[in-house]
């Protein structure tokens, strides 16, 4: 029998280890697994490296963990935010990594690493400071049929942190509006996909038509409660 | 010197919406294109793409009514209209890569006469860069315009022989939309669409630095 509902986040959390890339979905804060990043940061393990969107907002979630000290680097394209106070005071002082991506890049190396695809060539960023390496080096670079290109790298997670709507056992999920994002496509990308869902259904009852997750990407679930997301990224008046 | 107005924020959007047609679907960045939304034609059926997953984008929410599962790439409040729909983000930006979206307005520090794009970083020393989906709208959609003032606030041209500022794109836009005129962008250099009444081509030539053909 196939059950992947973990009864609480620490138990689901357990196993993460030290110097992991952890994905962490959402958009601003649409998204953000608040409660399972809480819960990384209760489980200890450092020396990560983050791949989200941003890099935080105001003092909890994701902003939280940087604060700890335990990330080692972030992989994201939008670090900079109104409130991403956290992460600018880290990056200032050189307490962490930063490895810029465009956003379609950063979705497309996520799904090429869940899809088995080795490399792709996007016409993203040809001819700009981010088609070069950490090292300033050029990335590759290919003329097809006459348009420019740059070589990409998949993003492998070994463990996806997603927010999830609902979900079953088996591990099918559905999502709430633009809360989506990143989820799916994470969720294909890691070794090991963790889920909060705030509602869990019995097998059948999410429509197959309707599932967007299928369950063979997702590892486990945990249900939360229902917490209205928080606005969050920009100046609020 | 002639004697001219320049558009106000207003009357550039407008400006913008005219030329949008019946049927497209547009992507406008975060910042001035927003108000584009404003003047789209009545009757005209646009859909508007956000790039974090939504297709058929609303109007901001009433106050109190705001939903922050349901924001646009701003991360503001929106709505979604009958008929829009939700999906990831490999997707979303499978549709600018893809061509799929006929249009994409965003602002911008500087353009080249032949398109270049810098709209992302001034490259100022000890500043967090932040990219977003600024180069994959640049040069994704079947169309990209930018809309922005013509010059800065010292005075000078943001339309340039050559950027300055770290590129977003190369020769990806199309069109500029501005305060003082409408110009394309060719790989031959600046063609007039418009310019605002009073502003004689040859004063338009002498702000911007750069030869304008008719």
């Amino acid at each position: 029998m196939i059950n992947k509902i973990s009864a609480s986040i620490a138990e689901a959390m357990s196993g993460i280890q030290d110097g992991a890339t952890v994905l962490v979905g959402g958009f601003g804060t649409a998204g953000i697994p608040n409660e399972l990043i809480d819960g990384l940061i209760e489980q200890g393990a450092r020396d990560l490296t983050v791949v989200n969107n941003n890099a935080g907002n105001g003092d909890t979630g994701l902003a939280a963990l940087l604060k700890t000290g335990r990330v080692r680097k972030i992989i994201c394209s939008f670090p900079r935010q109104a409130d991403s106070w956290v992460f600018d005071e880290l990056y200032r002082a050189g307490k962490i990594e930063l490895e810029l991506v465009p956003q379609g890049n950063l979705a497309e190396r996520l799904r090429a690493a869940g899809a088995g695809v080795g490399a792709f060539f996007t016409p993203t960023g040809f001819g700009t400071e981010l088609a070069r390496h950490a090292d300033g080096t050029p990335k590759e670079t290919r003329h097809i049929n006459g348009k420019d290109y740059v070589l990409e790298y998949p993003i492998h997670g070994d463990v996806a942190l997603i927010k999830a709507e609902a979900g079953d056992r088996w591990g099918n999920l559905i999502y709430r509006k633009a809360a989506r994002n990143f989820g799916p496509v994470m969720a294909t990308a890691a070794k090991r996909t963790i889920a909060t869902v705030h509602e869990i259904v019995e097998l059948g009852q999410i429509d197959p038509e309707h599932v967007v997750t299928p369950g063979i990407f997702v590892s486990q679930i945990v249900q939360i409660e229902r917490v209205a997301t928080q606005a969050g990224g920009f100046k609020q008046a | 010197m002639s004697n001219y107005t320049k558009r106000s924020k207003q009357e550039l959007a407008q400006r913008v919406a005219q030329d949008i047609f019946d049927g497209a679907y547009v992507n406008l960045g975060i910042g001035q294109p927003t108000l584009v939304a404003n003047y789209l034609p009545e009757g005209m059926e646009v859909v508007l793409h956000s790039e974090n997953g939504i297709l058929g984008m609303g109007a901001a929410p009433a106050a109190g009514a705001e939903d922050y599962d349901l924001i646009n790439a701003g991360k503001q409040p929106v709505t979604l209209l009958p008929g829009g729909a939700f999906f990831h983000h490999a997707d979303s930006f499978a549709m600018m890569r893809g061509g799929h979206l006929d249009i994409s307005v965003l602002g911008a520090f500087q353009v080249s006469a032949t398109g270049d794009l810098a709209n992302w970083s001034t490259g100022e020393a000890g500043a967090i860069p932040a990219v977003g989906g600024a180069m994959d709208l640049a040069v994704g959609a079947k169309q990209t315009w930018v809309m922005m003032d013509l010059l800065t606030k010292k005075g000078e041209s943001k339309v340039v022989q050559a950027c300055s500022y770290p590129l977003t794109g190369i020769g990806c836009v199309k069109r500029i939309y501005s305060d003082l005129a409408t110009l394309e962008c060719t790989p031959a250099g600046l063609k007039l669409i418009d310019k605002v009444d009073g502003l004689e081509h040859a004063e338009l030539e002498r702000l911007l630095g750069l030869p304008v053909s008719i």
